[in-house]
């Protein structure tokens, strides 16, 4: 049996990786990078772009790194001369055609030719004054513009579609340098995962109805989070403009969604910009809301809190994060607690070729995470509780009128809010509270993995996290109490993450030895 | 037979001595697949190694060998490919072989089943070769009608199936992964090698792929010999057998004549062909296809017609689709025209050929039309360079060559068009 593992110089440093490594990801883990367009971890390697020609001693030829295997004692050059000029005349090759539209396009600032070129590529250009190819734009999909000009034929946008989610829609169309990219006259690239096509094109080639010209790449401000939209918990980057958010995109982990994110998700951000938000703590006193500031606002919480004397129920919504269920159960801690998050279903839109990835019934991204923290209770039964409970919180949870109604049942009713909701006339409070997109926390998705996401925006007017909330009223309520400083002390002071912090769970999270065990998976 | 002309002397006819003949029927066909189907695959392998054998669609690679490395005993189905994609310009000898002597094709096709194991033979016919292909279908089917094809061959328990694939007109599907590609219904683009097609070619299965010349010459070497064929050469002993060289251009009697491999070009060109027209010198040669480097009058003049000799002169064998062009012929012009071919047919996947080839093409044009600049032809050199050795397969390369060798030999004539000494063209947009 060979060794299972191979040891190469890449530039003159020793790199040790499992046999049957593509020398691009060798390089990489000798931290080099091989410029490369058609070359995707998540896609079959076709080899077609020939950036990644690298030299390879004793090989007679430059050899594509994207499909070259590594071998034992293999001595590669990424940056010789005759590497670097050989990307130097693919980099001439791609611009001949691509139009200098950079300061009109959506890709400048995260292009991909761009980078290269400036990297490596020459200044002037040899092609003179031929026109450049021309075709139309074309409307691919709901959300999707295909710009031909702008193609470099990399093809990861037909691999993505042909091997990933197992949709051919799209395929190279005609030959030599009139060939492009094109659709299936009769379908439209609609597809549930389509929209990882814009986010694999290297050029502005495939770009988002959305995104267009919304924002300069240079402008974003990127904060690592966990998306939302179902139990699937796919790992993405808010992407913010001066506060205002622009776009969803995945972020990559092995573990639970790859490189890849659906379109309901990456669509589902609009709510994080609502400017009707509520600002500051409301008391309503003779049928009138008064402003309040927190200290006052709490005090009559815990009191409220305090005086209920009977069973309680908490109605989360359903992106309420574990620190918010943890610490407004422990609030009531002793009580007989009826606890529910929101979970609305949807249809389930797998991506084909990637186990385990899809876009879930159950939309809710800490469905888990409020099952391991005991808000356990179906939802049904929770507003059929509402009935003679002493006391209800209400947790930004999206209400039907039947279940606002519902509300007036319980003899004492708190609001947490992050948008007011006149129907409730009989809550006595409404305290604002951060959404997601503005605090820290973690989610606990459907296979027990706990990850954090962090705040991409500052909240509005004194909302705060709803375990700030529920914490500050629970020290009202006893001795020697005090109020986590962080969210990730709040996390650690909850039984179920016993110990946890935030930073242990790294960017790509932790899979909970608790949930786990409670899993067959 | 020179065909359409006469047998000259110099000719070697082995495969091409029925060219011609309307009537096929005493030809003593399949005494050699009577006698392969007694053969061990083994023995019939050792039967074409011995015979020196090369690929006759361009790379002259040895037929034996590339049966050899098809794998034995590994429960796989197999497949030979007959590459009939005769694209090439310049060449159209497989074309006559389909016309004239297509059983002598299936022959061969079915011995190198037995030799590979395989027991589906597709024959990928060029497009564009509706009567060659017709002639081999119904070929085809008289061959099942007489058992040398089917579940039984001759009585031998063994199967062989043979089936026409007709292409739909793209040069690229005669490269051998692209060539499978399209049989699998998908878009005819070469494949990445390795894998080799002996180890995942067509379907994914061990697959042999020989153009039809090779295979037809299969019959003869079961029925007299290796060592008989290894016998026939005037030059290197490792350019073995007959060739058939198509000629057109500006010769007296363009034709495809057969020769053994090692006669003199010169011979080929001023006796079998009858030499240039009439008051007319030798100018060029592109003896291979297209594909290949163009050779002056100087390196014709002294160059031996095989691998060997061919490759001393800076080009190379090639399909054998010999392209003469005497002194009215301008270069230029000409190899614009190839370069515009390839540019046309460019698969388009890898960035080299699909920009490079385009952009090649826009230069020789900007040239022929009296706007080229001095500095054109040392970037068409760069060009060149970038589209040499750098890509899938060898379209890009094969544009570059004739551009190297021409501007390298006929230097003054795209100069004279730079000077303003030549008149300029009306051509391209």
């Amino acid at each position: 049996m060979a060794d299972a593992q191979v040891t190469l110089t890449v530039d003159g440093m020793d790199v040790t990786v499992p046999r049957g490594t593509m020398l691009i990801d060798a390089a990489r883990q000798a931290g080099v990078v091989v410029p490369h367009y058609c070359y995707h971890p998540g896609l079959p390697s076709p080899a077609v772009c020939r950036m990644c020609l690298v030299q390879v001693e004793k090989m007679p030829k430059l050899v594509p790194a994207c499909v070259t295997a590594a071998a034992d004692g293999q001595v590669v050059h990424v940056h010789s001369p005759e590497a670097k000029q050989a990307r130097k005349g693919v980099l001439e090759f791609l611009l001949i055609n691509h139009p200098l539209d950079c300061p009109i396009c959506d890709q400048a600032g995260e292009c991909e030719l761009q980078d290269f070129v400036f990297q490596e590529g020459q200044a002037g250009t040899r092609y003179g004054d031929y026109p450049k190819r021309f075709n139309p734009v074309e409307d691919f999909g709901p959300d999707i513009l295909y710009v031909p000009n702008r193609c470099i034929l990399c093809t990861r946008c037909v691999r993505f579609m042909e091997d990933v989610a197992e949709a051919p829609v799209l395929n190279v169309s005609e030959r030599g340098d009139r060939a492009y990219i094109g659709i299936d006259p009769d379908h439209r690239l609609d597809h549930p995962w389509s929209g990882n096509v814009v986010d694999l094109c290297p050029v502005g080639s495939l770009v988002s109805k959305d995104f267009l010209h919304k924002a300069r790449a240079w402008d974003l401000d990127k904060t690592a989070s966990v998306c939302p939209g179902c139990t699937q918990g796919c790992n993405v980057t808010i992407e913010a403009r001066d506060e205002v958010v622009v776009r969803l995109r995945p972020r990559t982990n092995p573990e639970v969604n790859r490189w890849f994110m659906c379109d309901a998700g990456r669509a589902d951000y609009r709510w994080m910009n609502r400017g009707d938000r509520c600002e500051a703590p409301l008391a309503i006193g003779d049928g009138r809301p008064v402003a309040h500031d927190w200290d006052d606002a709490l005090t009559t919480f815990a009191s409220l809190v305090g005086e209920s004397d009977g069973p309680a129920v908490v109605l989360f919504g359903r992106r309420a994060s574990s620190e918010t269920i943890g610490w407004m159960l422990r609030l009531l801690d002793g009580r007989r607690t009826t606890a529910a998050i929101q979970v609305p279903e949807g249809p389930e839109a797998a991506l084909a070729a990637v186990p385990n990835l899809a876009l879930r019934r159950e939309r809710s991204p800490n469905l888990h995470g409020a099952r391991l923290l005991g808000a356990d209770a179906d939802w049904d039964a929770a507003i059929a509780a509402l009935g003679g409970a002493a006391l209800a919180l209400v947790v930004d949870a999206d209400l039907s009128d039947a279940e606002a109604a519902a509300m007036s049942g319980a003899a004492r009713v708190v609001h947490l809010a992050t948008v007011a909701d006149p129907r409730l006339t009989t809550a006595a409070l409404v305290l604002p509270v951060t959404t997601m997109a503005e605090e820290q926390g973690v989610y606990v998705n459907r296979d027990g993995r706990a990850q954090r996401y962090l705040p991409a925006r500052t909240p509005p007017g004194m909302a705060r996290p709803g375990w700030w909330v529920a914490a500050s009223a629970w020290q009202r309520l006893g001795a020697d109490r005090t109020v986590p400083a962080t969210a990730s002390e709040a996390l650690g002071a909850l039984p179920a993450f016993a110990g946890l912090d935030h930073d242990a769970l790294g960017w790509h999270g932790r899979v909970l030895a608790t949930a786990a065990a409670g899993r067959t998976r | 037979m020179g065909y359409p002309h006469p047998i000259h002397p110099k000719e070697t006819p082995l495969l091409s001595q029925h060219f011609g003949e309307l009537d096929g029927s005493r030809r003593g066909g399949y005494r050699a697949l009577g006698q392969a189907v007694g053969m061990t695959p083994e023995a019939i392998v050792d039967e074409v190694k011995a015979s020196g054998l090369r690929g006759r669609g361009g790379a002259g690679f040895p037929t034996g060998m590339k049966w050899g490395f098809m794998p034995k005993d590994d429960g796989k189905p197999h497949y030979l490919c007959c590459n009939a994609d005769e694209s090439e310009p310049g060449t159209f000898k497989d074309r006559e072989i389909m016309r004239w002597t297509p059983h002598a094709l299936i022959e061969g096709c079915a011995i190198a089943c037995l030799g590979i194991r395989a027991e589906t033979c597709y024959i990928f016919v060029r497009g564009e070769y509706t009567e060659p292909g017709r002639i081999l279908e119904r070929a085809i089917a008289e061959a099942y009608a007489a058992g040398a094809l089917g579940d039984n061959v001759f009585g031998s328990g063994k199967r062989i199936e043979m089936v026409v694939h007709w292409g739909a007109g793209a040069y690229i599907c005669g490269e051998e992964t692209a060539l499978m590609n399209a049989i699998e219904g998908k878009r005819g683009n070469p494949r990445i090698k390795p894998p080799f097609p002996a180890v995942s070619g067509l379907f994914g299965m061990p697959t042999t792929i020989n153009n039809v010349e090779t295979l037809a010459a299969v019959p003869p070497i079961i029925t007299r010999g290796g060592a008989w064929y290894a016998g026939l050469t005037l030059g290197s002993p490792k350019s073995t057998g007959t060739k058939l060289i198509s000629v057109c251009g500006h010769v007296q009697r363009p034709g495809t004549y057969e020769i053994t491999l090692g006669l003199p070009m010169r011979e080929l060109i001023f006796e079998c062909c009858g030499g240039m027209r009439e008051g007319r010198t030798l100018k060029a040669v592109i003896p291979g296809g297209s594909s290949v480097p163009i050779m002056n009058a100087a390196e014709v003049e002294e160059c031996v017609t095989d691998y060997e000799g061919i490759a001393a002169k800076g080009s190379l064998l090639g399909s054998g689709g010999m392209i003469v062009m005497d002194d009215s012929t301008d270069m230029v012009l000409q190899i614009c025209r190839l370069a515009r071919f390839y540019a046309h047919e460019s698969c388009a996947q890898c960035t080299n050929c699909r920009e490079g080839t385009a952009w090649t093409t826009r230069i020789l044009e900007r040239i022929l039309r009296g706007e080229g600049k001095r500095a054109d032809l040392d970037l068409l050199l760069d060009l060149a360079e970038n589209m040499t050795g750098k890509t899938i397969c060898v379209l890009s390369d094969s544009c570059a060559a004739p551009v190297v060798s021409g501007i390298a030999k006929f230097r003054d004539e795209f100069e004279a068009y730079l000077s303003g000494a030549r008149a300029p063209l009306a051509v391209g947009a």
